[in-house]
């Protein structure tokens, strides 16, 4: 237990882009502290010669022509954003 | 009989012989889920308006003599989980954070499907972003299994899985990163495939984990689950990751004959953990395929014990990358704060459940600076071990077979809040994905009334044997002919 602090769930949360309640560090702390614990289990495995998976047919760069082809709208590509303006996306001021 | 309790093929040659018309079709669907749905909760959105208006100009089509006869999917209903995009049909994957988004294309998949002349009737309820393995983390309504109300439908895909065993629509189509095709339709006595990685188009399927995530079809026979893999299966230009390999014909393979085949039953899957009722049903099945002319022995898989911890690290720390683009900007809901960050925070805050936070906290813990290697990296290398282990076993066998789920279906609430036992959930299905072969989950018959799925195994895009076997043993026995009850529930 207690593998994670909750110093390093706030920041994780932070990274995330969460915004958690003290209760939520607390709950989420001691649930990710078990189910870190038991992915220790891995630990048991010498892994030194083996490669790691990250896809599981053999998947190369894949390329393609750069030419333009036929893409959404504005109107159709805007149809779903929150706030816009003029045609563009509206957002909250990003500097102070 | 109900509207559905005919094949695909069957339906098809009552639109060719003129005895019913696809309106008349897709209304029997919105009957039927008008009379059960309110019990089962599998829809999440319906498109009546739409589907009807389509059915009939599809009607005009057949009567114009436009039919191709090949065309088994023409003018059939379908429901799609609703993580798969649908041009102008709300799409939320059961989540807040997409309570109001209306997708501008649609996933390859449901292009095929329309191209196919299939009608979509609504969007199917889940957990949300398909986290989960009891439909209960949907945002917007539990479902419940059709056999028992009480009884959870299993999941991700649970409303595609109960849609269809209450006869709701005669196909489906699920999608699958750990078992969410495979476990409820295990739970709710249906067949599911998750297809190898790569044999169907992932573009437009609201991603969990890339690497691992496959949409399958959800059908009530092995028959029907080939005609739907053969329309949506295939190289797409938009999906770099689907694989450029033939498409053999799937109904071909299904031949009834099993002599000689050689099964590999490994004996983690019917070890510790897997309950006496699922176990004695799948030993019946494999003396079933003996009979027809198998042989089976057992095998080990020795990194069997280590998927679920590689797992979870895998698919959070893919989640927690590719749901980084839910943050209220381009689209969904926003929840408005000081600034730009405080914005993203307070539109995921608001938006995400806990399931989906939860997965996001462990994904970006296990990516994080001091604990990637420690982690992920130790992970992703289990995972060749893992893989290896199938392929030592293609060498000798044609399939793997054991049980989809550990148990049938749990109790609503059962499990809810805690995620250790939750994952269990996943153990026989989750090291599919991780070796990325495909494997379908066939009905094998009941456990105190509840269904039990027997899972079979094949090689990297060799689902023409996985189906031969499954419609073999369906053909042999008559468990796929059993249907739900709706026992419990409130009147109970």
């Amino acid at each position: 237990m207690e593998r994670i602090t909750k110093e390093q769930i706030r920041h994780v949360a932070n990274l995330a882009r969460l915004e958690l309640k003290e209760e939520e560090i607390a709950h989420f702390g001691e649930q990710l502290d078990d189910i870190i614990d038991a992915a220790e289990q891995l630990n048991e495995l010498s892994t030194d010669n083996v490669e790691p998976t990250s896809h599981v047919i053999d998947v190369r760069n894949v390329m393609r022509e750069d030419k333009t082809k036929p893409s959404l709208s504005n109107e159709d590509a805007m149809r779903n954003v929150p706030e816009t303006e003029k045609g563009q996306v509206r957002v909250p001021s990003v500097l102070e | 009989m109900e509207a559905f309790d005919y094949s695909l093929k069957e339906l098809h040659e009552q639109l060719v012989n003129k005895e019913t018309t696809i309106e008349k079709l897709v209304r029997q669907s919105f009957d039927r889920i008008k009379e059960v749905d309110e019990k089962v909760g599998a829809f999440l959105t319906l498109d009546e308006e739409n589907a009807i208006a389509r059915a009939k100009d599809l009607d005009k089509q057949l009567e114009n003599g436009e039919l191709d006869e090949g065309n088994i999917l023409f003018g059939l209903p379908v429901g799609i989980k609703d993580n798969m995009v649908t041009k102008g049909l709300r799409t939320t994957a059961a989540s807040k954070i997409l309570e109001n988004f209306v997708p501008v294309h649609d996933a390859t998949v449901v292009e095929k499907l329309r191209d196919a002349g299939t009608v979509t009737v609504g969007k199917l309820n889940m957990d949300e972003f398909a986290m989960g393995s009891s439909n209960e983390n949907s945002a917007y309504k539990i479902v419940h299994n059709p056999w028992h109300l009480d009884y959870v439908p299993g999941g991700s895909s649970g409303g595609s899985a109960a849609a269809v065993a209450a006869r709701e629509v005669p196909f489906a189509l699920g999608s699958d990163t750990g078992g969410s095709v495979r476990q409820p339709a295990s739970y709710c006595g249906v067949v599911g495939l998750k297809p190898t990685y790569g044999r169907v188009s992932r573009f437009g399927l609201i991603a969990f984990a890339s690497s691992l995530d496959q949409i399958g079809p959800m059908t009530t026979s092995v028959e029907d689950n080939a005609y739907v893999l053969q329309k949506i299966a295939g190289h797409d230009e938009r999906d770099s990751t689907s694989a450029h390999v033939e498409v053999p014909d799937y109904l071909a393979a299904l031949t009834g004959e099993v002599k000689g085949l050689r099964i590999g039953v490994p004996k983690e899957y019917l070890g510790e953990g897997v309950s006496e009722g699922v176990r004695e049903k799948v030993v019946e099945a494999l003396e079933v395929l003996k009979e027809l002319g198998a042989e089976w022995e057992e095998v080990s898989i020795p990194h069997a014990k280590y998927s679920l911890s590689a797992y979870y690290m895998l698919a959070s720390s893919e989640a927690s990358s590719n749901l980084a683009r839910f943050d209220g900007i381009r689209y969904g809901v926003r929840h408005t704060g000081d600034n730009l960050i405080d914005t993203y925070k307070k539109s995921r805050s608001e938006g995400f459940g806990d399931e989906v936070k939860r997965r996001i906290m462990l994904g970006t813990f296990a990516l994080s600076s001091g604990y990637y290697d420690a982690y992920y990296l130790k992970a992703q290398k289990v995972r060749t071990l893992i893989k290896q282990d199938f392929e030592d076993l293609f060498l000798k066998y044609d399939v793997i077979i054991g049980p989809t789920a550990p148990t049938t279906a749990f109790k609503l609430g059962e499990a809810v809040d805690d995620p250790m036992t939750m994952y269990v959930n996943d153990i026989l299905t989750n090291q599919i994905n991780l070796a990325g072969v495909p494997a379908i989950s066939v009905p094998c018959g009941l456990s105190e009334g509840l269904p039990v799925g027997l899972q079979i195994i094949g090689k990297h895009f060799d689902e023409a044997t996985v189906f031969r076997v499954a419609h073999a043993y369906e053909q042999a026995t008559e468990h796929h002919l059993e249907k739900p009850q709706f026992k419990g529930g409130a009147d109970s």
